[in-house]
């Protein structure tokens, strides 16, 4: 059968289109695995702490936005339920994290995963196993046209938002003295405190700071996905392959990496369904045989 | 005496890096502490700057009891530090590092005029072109100014200096010299540890001698500058 020259024009931009809106799929959620990723990242580059619970309280936060928004709405959730797991996030680290901090890696991996545990029982014994929805507020349902397809408005949101609080980062540590203090405190915390600043205060405001961010990738992140309790090893994991794809405590590395993350999680299940988990983790591989540091970092 | 420290006494592990330490600084004076390579001259200004924790033993400042305080805490009674190589912030501006110097700094009731930014470019006048550049590309010896202009900025009454002129050439030795003596005139005591004895008994009246982990010799400028043979015996390798 021969096809009509302008119907092969329709074919090829349909497919550009179809190609487009995976791209922009994939980088709406590389996006969320950044805000999920970057308090990861950037409280190992300042405190040296790996921070297994940060899945789990990214988890939580999306539960926290399901019982907020039941009662009130989105917004509401959007604005408590990160601040309640900032609360809960500098809580741990002054009790629990601080305390075993001297006695090196190994024991504090072993505690921070074992909260992650305690969180996931919680969880559990709470809202149970069952996956549970969260609805787009209003005015962030529907669809907006982009050529002939039609793209949901709450991923359009969901890119928006990210970008401006990547933005907000940008001037936080740029322009203000928490900031300043952090990055100096990065590179030498022992000088920070002989200038008479509490460092040990900054790190607990900075651990609450990074959870905060998580908390905010959990309710951006409940109504694209469902929320249960797979959800922290499901992003948790594409999060701690950003981390280190990024290189350690690197954000610039960790915006890269989730993008690449994202996009290689939506164009890889259209194009190979079968195999689209094992490339994200092929590629951090190759990564890491390459450049042990990761593509962004300086630590191994 | 503004500063006295008594019988101090720090560990590294099982090292007993310091033996009771003891000495004192009255106010607005300039005093040395001088030694041979390891003997632990840093040691003993970290031990007072509470970044390593004496075990045991007293510091005294204006009468408070410092032994034991986070630096945080001890920058903020009045006393300043400028390390050993500098440790300027490489990733911050010329200005991010001065203003890192008075962030923390609460009791702003130092001896003479506040330090403030306009006063700190008036006495390096280098860092006004230069503010916004980071301090990794600046040279050595406008890192040392910038460190000790940073810890200025605490509004300190007393300066502890680590090897200000290590690695400077004669030249940029004698500003850094002259500095610190411009200092001491707006009241700010200094406790200078240096390997380089001209600047040290230039600079001040006092003179402590370390031997191993120990203070083996304590007098004035001039006693020091009379007995050579005390002099082969701390100082010359
Ligand atoms: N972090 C450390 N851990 C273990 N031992 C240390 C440490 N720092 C210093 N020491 C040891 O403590 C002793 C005193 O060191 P310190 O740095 O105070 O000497 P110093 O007099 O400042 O020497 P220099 O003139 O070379 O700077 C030395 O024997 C040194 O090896
Ligand atoms: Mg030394």
């Amino acid at each position: 059968m021969k096809i009509p020259p302008s119907d092969r024009g329709t074919i090829m931009e349909g497919t550009a289109f179809i190609l487009l809106t995976q791209g922009i799929h994939g980088i709406s959620y590389g996006l969320v695995l950044f805000l999920a990723a970057s308090g990861l990242s950037m409280i190992f580059g300042l405190m040296d702490i790996l921070n297994l619970s940060h899945a789990y309280l990214f988890m939580l936060a999306a539960y926290f936005a399901f019982s907020i928004a039941q009662v009130t709405n989105f917004w509401v959730a959007l604005l408590l339920a990160p601040l309640a797991i900032a609360c809960i996030g500098m809580l741990l680290e002054r009790y629990l994290i601080k305390p075993v901090h001297p006695f090196g890696h190994t024991p504090e991996l072993v505690l921070t995963l074992g909260i992650g545990m305690v969180l996931l029982e919680v969880v559990k014994s709470i809202w149970g196993t069952t996956m549970l929805t969260v609805m787009p507020p209003e005015s962030l349902q529907g669809f907006i046209p982009i050529g002939y397809l039609k793209y949901p408005v709450y991923r359009i949101f969901i890119i928006v938002f990210t970008i401006i609080i990547l933005c907000g980062l940008h001037q936080l540590f740029r322009r203000t003295r928490f900031g300043t203090i952090v990055r100096a405190a990065t590179v030498n915390s022992d000088m920070v405190s002989a200038l008479g600043i509490n460092v040990p205060r900054i790190y607990t405001l900075f651990f609450g700071f990074g959870t905060w961010l998580a908390g905010l990738a959990g309710v951006v992140v409940a109504p694209l996905l469902s929320v249960h309790p797979g959800l922290a090893d499901q992003v948790g994991l594409d999060a701690f392959v950003v981390v280190v794809l990024g290189g350690l405590g690197s954000l610039w590395g960790a915006f890269v990496a989730s993008i690449l993350i994202g996009l290689l999680n939506t164009y890889g299940i259209q194009l190979i369904p079968t195999v689209a988990p094992l490339i994200t983790f092929s590629l951090m591989v190759l990564v890491l045989t390459v450049k042990p540091t990761g593509l962004f970092g300086d630590r191994q | 005496m503004q500063l006295v420290v008594k019988d101090l006494n720090t560990f590294y592990g099982a090292i007993h890096a310091l033996q009771n330490i003891s000495l004192s600084i009255a106010e607005g004076e300039i005093v040395a502490l001088l030694g041979r390579n390891g003997m632990g001259k840093s040691t003993t200004l970290k031990s007072i700057m509470g970044i390593i924790k004496p075990r045991s033993g007293s510091i005294q400042f204006n009468g408070n009891e410092l032994a034991g305080l986070p630096p945080h805490k001890i920058a903020q009674a009045g006393i300043g530090y400028v390390p050993e190589d500098r440790q300027v912030f490489g990733n911050l501006t010329i200005e991010e590092n001065l203003m890192m110097g008075q962030m923390g700094i609460k009791n702003k009731n130092a001896a003479g005029p506040k330090w403030t930014l306009d006063r700190i470019y008036e006495h390096f006048p280098f860092m006004v072109k230069k503010h916004g550049l980071k301090a990794r590309f600046i040279s050595g010896g406008e890192q040392q100014m910038l460190s000790i202009a940073r810890a200025l900025m605490g509004n300190p009454s007393l300066l502890l200096i680590d090897e200000p002129s290590e690695g400077l050439s004669p030249i940029i030795v004698n500003e850094v010299r002259d500095i610190l003596a411009e200092i001491n005139k707006e009241g700010v005591s200094v406790l200078l540890v240096e390997h380089n004895y001209k600047v040290a008994v230039y600079l001040a009246k006092r003179i402590y001698l370390m031997g191993k982990a120990h203070i083996g010799y304590e007098n004035s400028v001039g006693h020091l500058e009379a007995h050579p043979e005390i002099r082969s015996q701390f100082l010359e390798v």
